[in-house]
């Protein structure tokens, strides 16, 4: 199938999910239940892609083991978004000149 | 107390200042997007198209694994759906600072660029939330987020495989920057994250569900894990101060 049609049906959900709350909602959802789900789930669906993909990343699994002991470390002292990302990426490349 | 009228150029400029620093983010994650669409099978032109209209790492990355299997298109809808949900509530939470007298039309091109990082900024400020001020940034992050997707696609196969390898963590890092901080905050997030580590390191490992496609892994696990934890620790329904606005008839 095109590639074009999955671009346009991930465009499509992806609009969908940030228009309608922001054109439909006008009060608080009032479930508990819901509220606590949606709370969760993007922390879920984060951690559940990260892990094992990062380690499954990289061309030797330690320098994976590795970034994500450096991602968790920098992310936790409160480092942004950019430097975690690029401090990942150093420790994969520093580590595999001396593994691969 | 009335917001101070900024005129619109400026509320833009200020956008597009604050814009640059995510940008410069954005290019260098979208560069190992890119490597993702590349191994997708998708051209720069179809990554490049894809990231100007989504605006979404978690969300891409995922969909772009759909392609790569070659799911169904319900696959990929319901895989975007669970990798964007969070978007559901930054757009809720939106929704209550919007200004009721505002044009309708702000509703739906402010939809467009709802990302972690822009919502971020655009919720910091106070007041009712400025259309012109997301705008600014928009254009400013959203062709960086594009050109490093399509720049990836391109360059990821004349890189070494050192450079692809360093860089296809990128991804992860960011999204490690954004669970672990409020993982430290809160007992229960940090329990969260680490249940889903070893959760779905052992999907991945055991036979059986380690032959489920990643997507449908995710799916599952995120749909058990969250359900587990909102039943477990049903997040504390707090007064809501929108309300309070509400009947107040006043901006903060």
């Amino acid at each position: 199938m095109s590639h074009y049609v999955y671009i346009l049906v991930m465009f499509a959900v992806i609009y969908l999910i940030r228009a309608l709350p922001m054109t439909l909602i006008r009060r608080p959802i009032k479930s508990r239940f819901i509220q606590s789900f949606l709370f969760y789930v993007p922390y879920v669906t984060l951690a559940v892609m990260t892990f094992p993909a990062m380690i499954d990343a990289t061309q030797h699994p330690l320098a994976g083991v590795l970034a994500l002991v450096v991602g968790v470390v920098a992310a936790w002292l409160g480092v942004g978004l950019m430097p975690v990302a690029v401090l990942c990426c150093v420790a994969v490349f520093l580590s595999e000149l001396a593994l691969v | 107390m009335r917001q101070t009228k900024t005129s619109i150029p400026a509320l833009l400029a200020q956008g597009a200042r604050n814009g640059i620093p995510i940008g410069m983010g954005y290019f260098a994650v979208a560069f190992a997007l890119g490597i993702q669409a590349k191994a997708a099978g998708l051209t720069p032109f179809q990554s490049f198209l894809a990231s100007l209209l989504c605006n979404a790492s978690a969300g891409e990355y995922a969909g772009f694994g759909v392609i790569k299997a070659e799911s169904g298109l319900w696959m990929m809808a319901v895989i975007t759906f669970v990798a964007n949900a969070r978007y559901l509530l930054m757009s809720a939470a939106m929704s209550q600072r919007m200004d009721p007298a505002g044009k309708p039309i702000h509703r739906f091109a402010m939809s467009m660029y709802i990302t972690d990082e822009i919502f971020a900024i655009t919720i910091a400020r106070p007041g009712y939330l400025s259309p012109w001020y997301l705008y600014g940034a928009a254009l400013v992050a959203s062709p960086c987020w594009a050109a490093g997707t399509a720049l990836g696609c391109v360059a990821g196969d004349v890189m070494p495989a050192r450079a692809v390898s360093a860089l296809s963590v990128a991804i992860f890092g960011m999204f490690l920057a954004i669970i672990i901080p409020p993982a430290r905050r809160e007992k229960v997030i940090a329990a969260l994250v680490a249940v889903c580590f070893a959760a779905s390191f052992a999907m991945s490992r055991l036979p059986v569900v380690s032959a489920l496609p990643e997507g449908t892994r995710v799916i599952l696990l995120t749909v058990v894990i969250a359900s587990a934890a909102a039943l477990l620790f049903p997040v504390p329904q707090k007064p809501r101060e929108e309300e309070a606005e509400e009947k107040g008839g006043a901006g903060r």
